[in-house]
């Protein structure tokens, strides 16, 4: 077992995974345990990227730039911008009340994932239900199989993301049609008040 | 996707890669320092001015000027500052606009000369990490260096910071999903992802271009290409008008001059995505080739430079509504038609 080991770590790719795995698990506890904002948004975003690693180490090339585009490009850059509205170089004061039952509760939940994943692995019954096609390409792959197999899903999210996309339009566009810089009552407003003094 | 082309070539090493990536940094650095003073002499030029003039003949020492109060200007960072990130968010933007210049081809393979001792006979490629996926990782690279200017407003502490960094944030996000659905089309017709596969398509002269296939998809991943890269009508990154500088507020020295030379190096990454995709690229079988897409990046960037002497810049409301109403539209549009032409 323990040789099995070193030699895992003697190879290119092992050697690759055990890094990126130590800083990956590094990264998001910084996130989960830092006070200040900016520490957990950038090491939040820096992991997002190390996972895109473990994409590229498995000769999945897509879905290793999939998760940067989509992850780091765009989810991550918009919680990043929510977070401009907070004062980003103080530490936040977290109300916990029982600080050792979530470590338990926390602690128990992630053993639990961890087991669920790891037993199909470890007694070598996982087998991939569509395995890759050869000489085909990455995204050629990922095509077929989401518009074969997983068509109705695939299609079921694009119809909740364009409903997503009209609530959020309509809840932020009440005033849309008016531009701010162009509105002169804006002016006026300014004038008043510089009158009044 | 394996090419034919890439299979004739010498076996590519660990130490080919390790001196091209070294070439390209030093390459690109050096080019952006040169580039401004190109740009002070193009814009004076079609200004009716002299530009710089004083260091050297005909201001060429300028640069070496520049560079010295870059390097030796004190390094600030500000009181209530978060320090750690207000360092590391300038380092971020040069690294990505540096990753992302590892998937391109930039300046044509060659052997090292066999009497220079240690690395004679290495092989050096032109692309130092040629992925099957080439166009998706330069843009998910140049995506992933949001977080330079994002970071910067954020540590810095600074009212005038952190609304640059808003503004540039916006200005990112929406302009990526312009660059990302124009290339879109020609990634249709081509069929594959890889700069190699684009350049074999259109091997063919000049009517086999992309360009006159795909105009639309050309003039906006332009329009596009130039809001990412922070050049004018777009450039409310920095917006030189304000006596603020956006997110780079609090910057100074070489801080300052990473940020720069980040912006410089996706300005060289946006005209060499250009001149592959949509005007050739290179002739991989001749000199020549190489000559002529050194002149075709070289017409982009001039065309970053012209522009910027010409046109006024806009809004920023004019920028959103530009984005979200006219050109993520019509890229949407031009989608749908290649697809419909491809299929019928």
């Amino acid at each position: 077992m323990f040789e099995n080991f070193i030699a895992s770590i003697m190879t290119i790719e092992g050697a690759a995974f055990y890094v990126f795995s130590i800083l990956t698990i590094g990264l998001f506890s910084i996130t989960v345990m830092s006070k200040n904002v900016l520490y957990a948004m950038t090491s939040l975003a820096a992991a997002m990227v190390l996972i895109s690693g473990f994409f590229f180490i498995l000769g999945a090339d897509f879905l290793g730039v999939v998760q940067l585009v989509v992850y780091v490009g765009a989810i991550m850059a918009l919680y990043s911008f929510a977070m401009m509205f907070f004062d980003a170089t103080k530490d936040i004061k977290e109300k916990t009340t029982n600080n050792s039952l979530v470590f338990l509760l926390g602690g128990l939940s992630a053993l639990v994932l961890v087991l669920m994943f790891a037993a199909p692995i470890y007694s070598e019954n996982i087998q991939a239900l569509y395995p890759m096609h050869e000489g085909v390409g990455n995204a050629q792959d990922v095509g077929m199989v989401l518009f074969t197999k997983y068509l109705i899903p695939f299609e079921v999210a694009a119809v909740m993301l364009l409903v997503a996309m009209i609530a959020g339009i309509i809840l932020a566009g009440k005033k849309m049609d008016e531009s701010l810089t162009e509105d002169m009552s804006a002016d006026d407003e300014i004038l008043i008040i510089k009158d009044e003094k | 996707m394996e090419t034919t082309l890439v299979e004739n070539l010498p076996q590519v090493t660990a130490a080919g890669v390790i001196i091209k990536a070294v070439l390209i940094l030093a390459i690109i650095s050096a080019l952006a320092g040169f580039g401004t003073f190109i740009e002070r002499k193009v814009l004076a030029f079609m200004q009716r001015r002299l530009g710089p003039m004083h260091v050297g003949p005909y201001g060429l020492l300028q640069i070496a000027a520049d560079g010295i109060k870059l390097f030796t200007k004190e390094d600030i960072v500000p009181q209530h500052a978060n320090a750690l990130i207000f360092k590391i968010a300038p380092i971020i933007t040069a690294a990505t606009a540096f990753i992302a210049l590892a998937a391109v081809p930039v300046f044509p393979d060659f052997t090292v000369p066999e009497f220079i001792p240690l690395l004679g006979g290495t092989f050096v490629p032109s692309i130092a990490s040629d992925l099957n996926i080439g166009v998706l990782f330069v843009l998910g690279m140049m995506a992933a260096g949001l977080y330079g200017p994002l970071l910067a407003g954020m540590a810095q502490a600074n009212k005038w910071g952190i609304l640059g960094a808003a503004r540039t944030a916006v200005q990112f996000l929406s302009y990526e999903v312009v660059t990302g659905l124009s290339i879109l089309a020609p990634i249709m017709i081509v069929g594959s992802l890889s700069f190699v596969d684009f350049n074999d398509y259109q091997t063919a002269g000049i009517g086999s271009w992309m360009i006159w296939q795909q105009p639309v998809a050309f003039v906006l991943f332009l329009i596009a290409g130039f809001a990412e890269t922070n050049r004018t009508p777009f450039d409310l990154l920095e917006h030189e008008a304000e006596v603020v500088s956006g997110y780079a507020t609090e910057y100074s020295g070489m801080r300052w001059g990473m940020f720069f030379i980040g912006e410089y190096a996706n300005m060289i990454t946006i005209s060499v995505i250009a001149a592959i995709v949509f005007l050739g690229g290179y002739d991989a079988a001749s000199t020549f080739g190489w000559l002529t897409i050194m002149l075709k990046i070289a017409f982009f960037f001039f065309l970053m430079l012209w522009v910027r002497a010409a046109w006024p810049h806009v809004r920023p409301d004019q920028l959103m509504w530009l984005c979200w109403k006219v050109l993520m539209p019509l890229a949407l549009l031009n989608i749908l038609i290649t697809a419909l032409v491809l299929l019928g």
